[in-house]
Order: structure tokens, then C-alpha cells, then sequence
């Protein structure tokens, strides 16, 4: 049908074509000469860029702080899930999770303000620090803490999302099996032991998986704006994206830069077809393909 | 039986009582800003940012209103992309959706997986970036701004998922009385999915609003500037101290960290404020297609 073509045309110029494009990694790039003309060095750029201390840093940071963000970001999201559940107050319950869903509408540019009146020299946090006598921390020029603040931040933006997703699910739950538990005599904390988590395991193990998936991508918005793209803090928040970016943009080491990409792109193919594989045996109708 | 009663009464109003304060903490460093940008320039130099402000003042207001064309500039080219990105995106998304969810397509199973794919692997920043700049000389115009958010994988199959629920035999019926692919599209299909149209066109508009990675790769034409990225551009003073050849005179009296502080505020209100009036329907929107059922 005619209809499917200005899609796939799309798909073509803007998907498809730069997939190509990927042989970039293999040339010594020159902008004037174009892609074509360019020569091939074969591996050379990806000798660069493994022989430096670059590769390594930014594929630790990238698995380590997505990490944190999963591992931390569930178990917030299910507990706080919990504790909407247990609101038995329905408008108090809206207006929570209208609330937590806010940030999610907005974008990390904005978020990266509110982290800077709270981090900046003068900001919240110094102030509040000061007032119980604690000298103030320059954050923007302290790397160490930067892990622990990238995951609040980014719980902070996900929490409201993931939350009622969860929520979602418990609330699919059938009220037979708590009638029942109340009848045996269990308390709450037993019914949420005995009878939610576990039926809710399935949908948390599905998402933690995709999540896995998704890894080897850092968001951009979040490690560019958050830090204010601050040089100081590269050795605790350089990911791959932000390399990429800066060797583009800011360096011109087209090279290096395409190098990074085609890494991350190749590893992030197997890691997403892998992770949806493994949802596949466990859910068919949760996975991609 | 009373005392177990008595108990859940008092879990109750702890478990309210924690969640109102998280959801109060979450509201913190949007009122930290809102403050902030209230706050007289010199009071939040000396005193620092606090939940109130140390001394009103309206003067960042004032100063962004009356000296910021670039902010007129953005507001315009923000809203007026929003706006034609929202309608384009609905249209190409909805005709390639509409096709994926007849099971009478013969290509559908091969067009799904072409869709698919780009949602598994992708070329990544490098060669997009040389193939719109170079090839495609993309850069610094309104048509880059739309393209980059036009067409989303994601979106497209929760659309095709919402056209699976209108019944074959309607279309059918349709087919029968001699009606034409495209006319049963525009007059049935259309008009029964109006408020799935209306949930991705939300989500599509709220991505062409926050967008400003187009911007920061593509636009160096102050007219183009998205909002956002003005934003960004505030944040590190120096490369809106080149755009505005005023401003190193202006410097001196220019309330920089509250004015900062007061732009991002002008540029959440639109969101909050729709937010507000249609927050159980975005409640619903922003969650769909995330479980599928």
C-alpha cells in the first residue's frame, strides 16, 4: 500500500542510510573529500581508541552508573508502587502521582537548573550544609560524588513513570488472594511478601531485562546537562554517548568519534537482541520481536 | 479484632503521611527555582539560594521581558515546530500504523520487521550527523528541526496496536460499498481513533517542546534557536554573551542568576499549566504502551 511509503522513505533517509554510514569507523574521514573518497585505514582508529584510557573509562562508567540507575531505580520504584497501593484515599493518590509524574514531562535541560540551585556554590545544599556548621563542597569540581547524584537525579525523573507502571500491575492483582491471606491471619507486610512481590516478579524481571538491554546507551541529556558538561568531572561521568559528542563536536577527532559509535552500536545490537531473547522464553508478548 | 483495626488506622495515616512528604520533596527544587527567580539578584548572590526568597524582586522578570528578543525568537520557533512537528509526525506516524494492523496487508510482517529493526540497531551520532549536515545540508534549517522527531518506531506500533481494535468487518463494510483505502482511512479510521491520535500527538508535542538536541547539533541561526536550547545556552553564559552583542555592555547590570532562574520558570509554565488541566489524561497518555497487555 501507498501509504506505508512516506514512513519508509523516512526510515530509509534517516535510520537506514546512517546504519551504512557506519563504515565511517574504518576511514580516515575528511570532511572535503566526503565519505566516499576518504581512505580506508582498516582497524587503525579503533587501535587509538582502545590504546587509550578513554575506551575503558567511558564503557565503565556507562554499565557501572546504568547500573546504579537500574538496580536502585527498581527498588524505589516497586517500594514507592507499594505505598500507593496501600493509599486508600483515591484523591490523595492522584494528586501523588500526578505530582512524581511531573518531572517526567520535563526535560533534563530543565532538570539540570534545579540540580544547579541545589549543587552550585551558593545553592541549597551548601546552605543547609553551612547551617549545621559543615563546610561547603565545591560539587561541581568534586567528581567522587557525582555517581550518587547522577542516580538520584535520574531516580527522581523515572521514579513517578516507573512507579505507576508498577502500580499498574499490582493493581491487576486479584483480591481473592489477600481475602484469603487475611482469612489465614497475615499481616500486611506478609501479603506483600508472600502474595504481590512474587506475583509481581514476572513484569519487574521483564523490565529489569529490557533495562539490561538498553545499557550500553547512556542518556545524553541527562550526563550533558546534569553536570553542565563540566571537564572536572569527566573521569566519574564520561559515558560513551557524551565521548562520542565531544570527539564530534567539540575535539573533531571524527576518528575516535566514530570509532566510540560503531562500538557502542555492535555491542548495543547484541545486548538488546540477547536481553529480548531471554523475554521472549519468559513472556512472548512482552518482547520486541 | 478492634485492636487490629485501630492498627491498620494508624498504618494508614503514616503510609498517607510518608507519601505526601516525598511527594512534597519532589516538588522542592521546583519551587528552589521558582524562588530563586523571585529573589533580588545581590540578596541571592550574598545569601544564596533558599525555599523562600531572602527579598522579592521582580526585576529578573522585567529585564527578560523587555531586553530578550531572543526569547521572543524561541517562544516562536518552539511553538510554531511543536505545532507543524505534532501535525506531520501524526500524519506519517498513522499511515504507516494503519497498513501494520490490517491482517489483510500481504507486506505487514516484512514492513514490521523494516520498522522494527531501527529500534534494535542503529548508526548513532557519528554518521547521521555527517549524512544530514553533508549530504543531506540540513543544517540550520526549520525542516531539520521537524524531521529529527518525526517518525518514532515506538509510537508506531502502539498506534497499530490501537487501529487492531477496530473491528475487520467495519472496514470490510466499507470495501464492500466500493470505498477506496485512503477514504476509509480519513473517513473511519481517523475518526474513530481520535483519542489515541490525541495520546501520541500529546506525547510527540511534549518531545518537539524539550527538544533541544536538534538544536545543539544542527541550528547556529539565532532565529532557529529552540527554547530549550536558549536554555542551555544561558547555562553557560559565554556562548549567549556571543550571541547578544549587548550584552558585555549590559553585563554589569544584568541580573544573571535570577534572570537564569526566571527563564527556565517561562519555559516550564506552558507544561505545568497543561499538565494541570489535563492531568488525569495524561496520567493514562504517559503510560501507555509501556506494559503491553
Amino acid at each position: 500500500m501507498g501509504m506505508t511509503l512516506p514512513g519508509l522513505v523516512y526510515l530509509v533517509l534517516f535510520a537506514y542510510v546512517p546504519m551504512f554510514g557506519l563504515v565511517i569507523a574504518f576511514k580516515n574521514y575528511n570532511y572535503s573529500t566526503g565519505l566516499w573518497n576518504s581512505p580506508w585505514v582498516g582497524f587503525k582508529n579503533f587501535d587509538f581508541l582502545f590504546a587509550s584510557q578513554d575506551a575503558w573509562r567511558i564503557t565503565y562508567n556507562t554499565l557501572f552508573l546504568n547500573f546504579l540507575f537500574i538496580f536502585f531505580g527498581t527498588i524505589a520504584s516497586i517500594g514507592f508502587a507499594l505505598l500507593l497501593n496501600e493509599i486508600r484515599i483515591k484523591v490523595l493518590s492522584r494528586f501523588v502521582q500526578s505530582t512524581m509524574l511531573l518531572p517526567h514531562l520535563l526535560s533534563w535541560v530543565i532538570v539540570g537548573y534545579f540540580v544547579y540551585a541545589l549543587l552550585t556554590y551558593n545553592g541549597l545544599v551548601n546552605n543547609i550544609l553551612g547551617y549545621f556548621g559543615i563546610e561547603a563542597i565545591e560539587w561541581y569540581n568534586s567528581p567522587e560524588y557525582w555517581p550518587a547524584i547522577l542516580t538520584i537525579t535520574a531516580i527522581w525523573k523515572m521514579l513517578g513513570y516507573n512507579s505507576v507502571i508498577y502500580l499498574a500491575s499490582i493493581l491487576g492483582i486479584s483480591s481473592d488472594y489477600y481475602e484469603a491471606a487475611v482469612i489465614d491471619g497475615a499481616g500486611k507486610m506478609q501479603q506483600i511478601r508472600y502474595i504481590t512481590l512474587p506475583l509481581l516478579s514476572p513484569i519487574i524481571i521483564i523490565l529489569v531485562l529490557l533495562s539490561i538491554g538498553k545499557i550500553f546507551y547512556a542518556d545524553f541529556g541527562l550526563f550533558y546537562n546534569v553536570t553542565r558538561d563540566m571537564g572536572m568531572l569527566y573521569s566519574t561521568t564520561d559515558v560513551i554517548d557524551t565521548y562520542v559528542f565531544r570527539m564530534l563536536r567539540t575535539v573533531g577527532d571524527v576518528g575516535m568519534s566514530s570509532a566510540a559509535g560503531f562500538y557502542q552500536s555492535i555491542v548495543g545490537l547484541i545486548l538488546i537482541v540477547t536481553a529480548n531473547f531471554v523475554v521472549r522464553k519468559i513472556d512472548r508478548e512482552q518482547s520486541l520481536f | 479484632m478492634h485492636a487490629s483495626i485501630k492498627g491498620s488506622r494508624i498504618s494508614t495515616v503514616i503510609v498517607s503521611g510518608v507519601t505526601i512528604l516525598s511527594a512534597l520533596i519532589f516538588l522542592l527544587p521546583v519551587v528552589l527555582v521558582v524562588s530563586a527567580s523571585f529573589t533580588d539578584e545581590n540578596t541571592l548572590t550574598l545569601q544564596g539560594y533558599s525555599l523562600l526568597p531572602g527579598k522579592w524582586s521582580l526585576e529578573a522578570y522585567r529585564y527578560i521581558l523587555v531586553n530578550a528578543t531572543q526569547l521572543y525568537m524561541s517562544y516562536r520557533i518552539t511553538i510554531i515546530v511543536t505545532l507543524v512537528g505534532t501535525l506531520a509526525s501524526l500524519f506519517v506516524t498513522s499511515l504507516l500504523a494503519y497498513p501494520l494492523s490490517r491482517r489483510s496487508f500481504t507486506l505487514r510482517s516484512k514492513i514490521t520487521f523494516f520498522v522494527l529493526f531501527t529500534m534494535l540497531f542503529n548508526g548513532g551520532l557519528v554518521p547521521t550527523y555527517i549524512w544530514i549536515q553533508q549530504y543531506l545540508e540540513l543544517k540550520n534549517t526549520f525542516g531539520i528541526l521537524i524531521l529529527t522527531g518525526l517518525l518514532s518506531p515506538f509510537y508506531v506500533f502502539i498506534m497499530r496496536t490501537f487501529f487492531k481494535t477496530i473491528p475487520d468487518s467495519i472496514v470490510e463494510s466499507a470495501y464492500m460499498e466500493g470505498a477506496g483505502e485512503w477514504r476509509i482511512f480519513a473517513t473511519i479510521i481517523l475518526p474513530l481513533s481520535l483519542p489515541s491520535l490525541a495520546t501520541i500527538g500529546m506525547l510527540t508535542s511534549l518531545n518537539y517542546w524539550n527538544d533541544w538536541f536538534t538544536t545543539l547539533l544542527y541550528i547556529e541561526d539565532k532565529n532557529k534557536i529552540s527554547l530549550q536550547y536558549l536554555l542551555v545556552m544561558m547555562m553557560s553564559n559565554i556562548q549567549a554573551a556571543a550571541l547578544n552583542p549587548n550584552s558585555i555592555t549590559t553585563a554589569a547590570k544584568m541580573p544573571a542568576e535570577t534572570a537564569r532562574m526566571a527563564l527556565a520558570v517561562l519555559s516550564i509554565a506552558p507544561i505545568t499549566i497543561v499538565f494541570l488541566f489535563f492531568q488525569r489524561f495524561l496520567v493514562k497518555g504517559l503510560t501507555v504502551g509501556a506494559v503491553k497487555e
